[in-house]
């Protein structure tokens, strides 16, 4: 019996074989497919397995990784002050992804990133925890602060720029949400999640990069720029050609001043700005055409989108407009809409004679042990306007904070230059109206910071109004920024 | 094929034992040694992993495995000799990883959906297979013993397999009504059924190969048996069928088949035989698979295991096979290390049929081949005890119990890593659950009674003479 006994042998090796050939086909050559499947649970859970790096604004660390039990989920990222800055942190969930900055550095604060791969292979040789790098970011926490407070109950966004290097000094959004409330898996934590993607207000809305409103009156400043550069105008002491009611051109429509009192017939630019003329901007804008104004639109931005490294909504000046509409699109109504991004862009590019940085929000990106990764360098995007151009639209916009309709900016002993705006939308101006307030504040022959802030707000019925809610939050961030 | 032939040491034949040939005692104290030191370390491995200290039970472990393996070995010493110093070794082993992984995964319990604790039944299970071990070894005084008993065998094996499909079946049984519930435990007597089998087949093939293998008639160049001769596989085959329809046990008809089919062929020597055993296996797998729908479920999940996720996996459909690749394919060729993985995620077999699927990520292409290592050696120590064994019903019993460890395994193994259609059966040793250890440790002992008695060195007649 021993030859088929040899048999059976051969066959039981065979069989045991055939199981060292399987398995190392599956733990050998496909291991990565099936290790990085998505519906292997593996995955998500290695994401939390170690102390996730955290987001920094001004030396302090924004959110942090906590140790959370000892199976599943190892560690759940919470934040400080979560409200205040999830417009620039977004959110990192267990259980619903990550947005903002949480998605877009995931690399470096899971430490993930190809750039920390030395590091990693040498904590791993010496035993160490794996642990994700931090985001270091231009946020100035006072800056910040002062804005959220400022926006407080309102819906709104605003936007500070350091004009100089066009790093983001604040970036806030109302109604804003706390990251905090659904960055587990338990149960609260998908009714916070179920809540805010289904409140109408939208807090996860990012208004500040994302949402575009007609930007109103502070488009003035563009079209002011574009006759200058046109050489349409030379002083701001020119007196225009306004009559006292400007119809707007190929209708019978009239072009209406906030109020009929306003002195804007054949006003002065700098006046005109100063007290917001419609009449005068819009036939302007009608007189320089769209191609014109296009054009020192798109220097400013319009029409493009950032990286923030959030990607922002592009701010929208039209093409192809009928005379009439070139004359509202000139006033930053009709389909002319900004980002309160891009009108901060605005403000800085003129604060900084005319030379327009690029905005960003990452100064910064280190390892777990604090070495630098990447480093941002300041990078000028356009020369959007001459020297001498930004020069005259800066005392254009002292003089609105000094005598026009943003008094309410003023700061005591610092130059501050501002431009109101009150924009109506929806059919017939039913929609709630946008007040506006885009600023720069100067110390010596340097402006650190430009402010963009917009308010939803039924009150707002003019640029005075507009000023009067607008014009106090751009105030009190330029004053965080510049320690008054 | 030398290798199975010749014993390691010498080079001659094994089986002629001849006066003072070694008896290797000394040879499985050492490897026994090895064997309980490993599971040991394994243990304060998975503490170190899970709570990042030496578990409290370490010592109380590793000395409670070192005891039972050592009255096991102590036994050897007074009551087989001359036994192979492998097969005890290797069964210490497998059982000593296995209590540690269900220790490593019962500390996985609250995210296991049945997390009862685990690892204390599946010590005292193994105590009373070493204990059943023991009493094989000590109270069987030869395996030709068990020859008597060649019908009693039968009928207590077609018992044993009977008795679930007439017991009403619990929700917890996923499918396949294998268990008997007695109490608060559970008994699988298909593990039991397997040896009785063995014991069965060998004792009437011992009797009656002759007739099978030679009053036959050549048709179409194969012998074909008689019909009274041809009978039996008939009937065992038709059994077999019976005990998948109404148990829906896929894995254990397939053993018994196999194991039939290769002791009959053993015994007569007869090719047909194999090519029959094929053809009906063949037909009844086919017949089977395209009607009864556990058995097709399972097929499709072995086809595309992937299907089971996503928003609308086909009915009936189970997600263990694609946890278990997942399990494997993360734990890539060195592992995740033990106490590291989540195998909890296979879900509540993650201790039981797909135990593999914890070693294979925790220990990673390196362990499990090891594993595959420790298994095949098992299975040549038995098919080596055959080559070696002095009388038929010896060799048919060691072949036949050999070949049904090598079949589980390769089921089992197979199923869990995709290679075949799952079929729910334990990896033997390791898998939890009371009536695999204990009936494994049975077939151990008396695989090391055979070849004890396989060899034992022929009686010398100037031996008494000289003393």
């Amino acid at each position: 019996m021993n030859k088929p006994i040899r048999r059976v042998s051969v066959f039981c090796l065979l069989l045991i074989m055939a199981l060292l050939l399987r398995t190392n086909w599956i733990q050998g050559v496909e291991a990565d497919t099936y290790a990085n499947n998505q519906y292997n649970d593996r995955v998500k859970y290695d994401r939390y397995a170690y102390p996730r790096g955290n987001i920094v604004a001004g030396g302090q660390p924004v959110t942090s990784s906590d140790f959370v039990n000892g199976y599943r989920y190892k560690y759940k990222t919470t934040w400080n002050d979560g409200p205040m800055y999830a417009p620039v942190t977004g959110f990192s969930s267990q259980a619903f992804g990550s947005s903002q900055l949480e998605q877009l550095e995931d690399p470096i604060l899971s430490g993930t990133d190809d750039r920390l791969f030395f590091r990693n292979t040498l904590d791993m040789l010496t035993g160490k925890q794996k642990q994700g790098g931090d985001v270091i970011t231009t946020i100035n926490p006072k800056a910040q602060k002062a804005a959220f407070d400022g926006l407080g109950n309102h819906k709104g966004a605003a936007v500070a720029i350091d004009p100089r290097t066009g790093a983001i000094l604040a970036l806030v959004s109302t109604p804003s949400y706390d990251p905090s409330t659904f960055a587990g898996t338990s149960d609260a934590d998908s009714q916070a999640w179920q809540a805010l993607t289904k409140n109408p207000d939208q807090p996860m809305l990012n208004r500040a990069l994302r949402e575009t409103y007609p930007p109103g009156s502070t488009f003035k400043l563009v079209t002011a720029a574009t006759a200058f550069e046109t050489g349409k105008y030379q002083n701001i002491t020119d007196v225009t050609d306004t009559p006292q009611t400007y119809i707007l051109p190929g209708t019978n429509t009239p072009l209406n001043n906030d109020s009929p009192d306003e002195p804007c017939t054949n006003a002065t630019l700098v006046d005109a700005l100063a007290i917001s003329c419609n009449t005068v901007y819009g036939k302007i804008g009608a007189e320089l055409g769209e191609q014109k104004l296009l054009a020192q639109a798109d220097k400013f931005g319009f029409n493009s989108s950032f990286s923030v490294p959030m990607k922002s909504a592009p701010s929208v000046f039209p093409n192809n407009s009928s005379p009439d509409g070139t004359a509202q699109d000139a006033i930053g109504q009709h389909n002319t809409a900004a980002t309160p991004l891009q009108m901060a862009m605005v403000a800085s590019a003129i604060a900084n004679n005319g030379k327009l940085m690029q905005p960003y929000l990452v100064d910064e990106e280190r390892s777990a042990n604090s070495t630098t990764v990447s480093k941002h360098s300041a990078q000028e995007m356009d020369q959007a306007i001459s020297p001498a151009t930004a020069q005259k639209l800066q005392q254009m916009m002292v003089a609105v904070v000094q005598n026009g309709t943003g008094k309410l900016a003023q700061i005591s002993g610092v130059e501050v230059g501002g431009k109101t705006g009150t924009a109506q939308h929806g059919q017939d101006n039913s929609g709630l109206p946008f007040a506006w307030f885009v600023s720069y504040a100067k110390v010596g022959d340097s402006a650190p910071v430009a402010v963009a802030v917009v308010v939803e707000d039924g009150g707002a019925r003019n640029d005075i109004s507009g000023g009067a809610l607008a014009a106090p939050i751009a105030k009190s961030v330029m004053q965080a920024v510049i320690g008054q | 094929m030398s290798a199975f032939q010749l014993s390691g040491r010498t080079g001659r034949p094994v089986g002629l034992g001849s006066p003072g040939a070694p008896n290797r005692r000394n040879t499985e104290l050492g490897l026994l040694a090895f064997a309980v030191l490993l599971p040991t370390l394994a243990y304060a491995n998975v503490g170190l992993a899970v709570d990042r200290r030496l578990p409290a039970g370490m010592l109380e472990y590793g000395l409670g495995i070192g005891a039972l393996a050592l009255v096991a070995h102590l036994v050897m010493r007074r009551f087989a000799p001359y036994a192979d110093p492998l097969l005890l070794p290797l069964a210490t082993l497998l059982n000593g990883l296995g209590l540690v992984m269900i220790w490593r995964l019962d500390k996985a319990g609250p995210l296991l959906q049945h997390n009862a604790p685990a690892a204390p039944f599946q010590l005292l299970w193994s105590a009373l297979g070493v204990a059943l071990f023991i009493g094989v070894i000590t109270l069987l005084k030869g395996h030709l013993a068990l020859q008597r008993y060649t019908y009693v065998s039968m009928a207590a094996a077609l018992a044993l397999l009977a008795a679930p499909a007439f017991l009403p079946a619990r929700r917890s049984d996923f499918g396949a009504k294998i268990w008997i519930h007695a109490g608060g435990f559970s008994i699988q007597p298909g593990e039991f059924a397997k040896i009785i089998l063995a014991v069965f087949f060998a004792g009437y093939l011992t009797v009656n190969r002759d007739a099978l293998a030679l009053a036959s008639r050549r048709v179409l160049g194969l012998y074909l048996p008689r019909g009274r001769d041809l009978g039996p596989i008939l009937v065992v085959w038709a059994l077999s069928i019976l005990i998948l329809v109404f148990e829906t046990d896929l894995g254990s008809s397939l053993l018994f088949f196999g194991l039939f089919v290769v002791m009959l062929y053993v015994a007569t020597e007869r090719t047909s035989w194999i090519v029959f055993g094929l053809l009906l296996a063949t037909a009844g797998a086919a017949l089977v698979g395209s009607t009864e729908q556990h058995v097709r479920i399972r097929i499709n999940a072995w086809l595309d295991p992937m299907a089971a996720f996503g928003p609308h996996p086909p009915a009936g459909t189970t997600e263990q096979i694609g946890q278990a690749l997942f399990a494997f394919g993360t734990g890539g060729v060195t592992g995740a290390g033990l106490g590291q993985g989540r195998s909890w995620l296979i879900g509540f077999a993650a201790k039981s049929d797909f135990i593999l699927g914890s070693f294979g990520e925790e220990l990673g292409l390196t362990g499990l081949m090891a594993l595959f290592v420790v298994y095949g050696l098992v299975v040549q120590r038995a098919l080596r005890t055959a080559l070696a064994a002095r009388d038929p019903f010896g060799k048919l019993l060691a072949v036949g119990l050999g070949s049904a460890f090598a079949l589980q395994v390769f089921v089992v193994a197979g199923g869990v890593t995709g290679l075949i259609p799952l079929t729910g059966m334990t990896m033997p040793f390791m898998a939890q659950g009371g009536s695999s250890v204990v009936a494994n440790w049975a077939l151990v002992a008396l695989l090391l009674k055979i070849s004890d008695s396989a060899r034992r060195p022929a009686p010398e007649p100037t031996r008494a003479v000289r003393a």
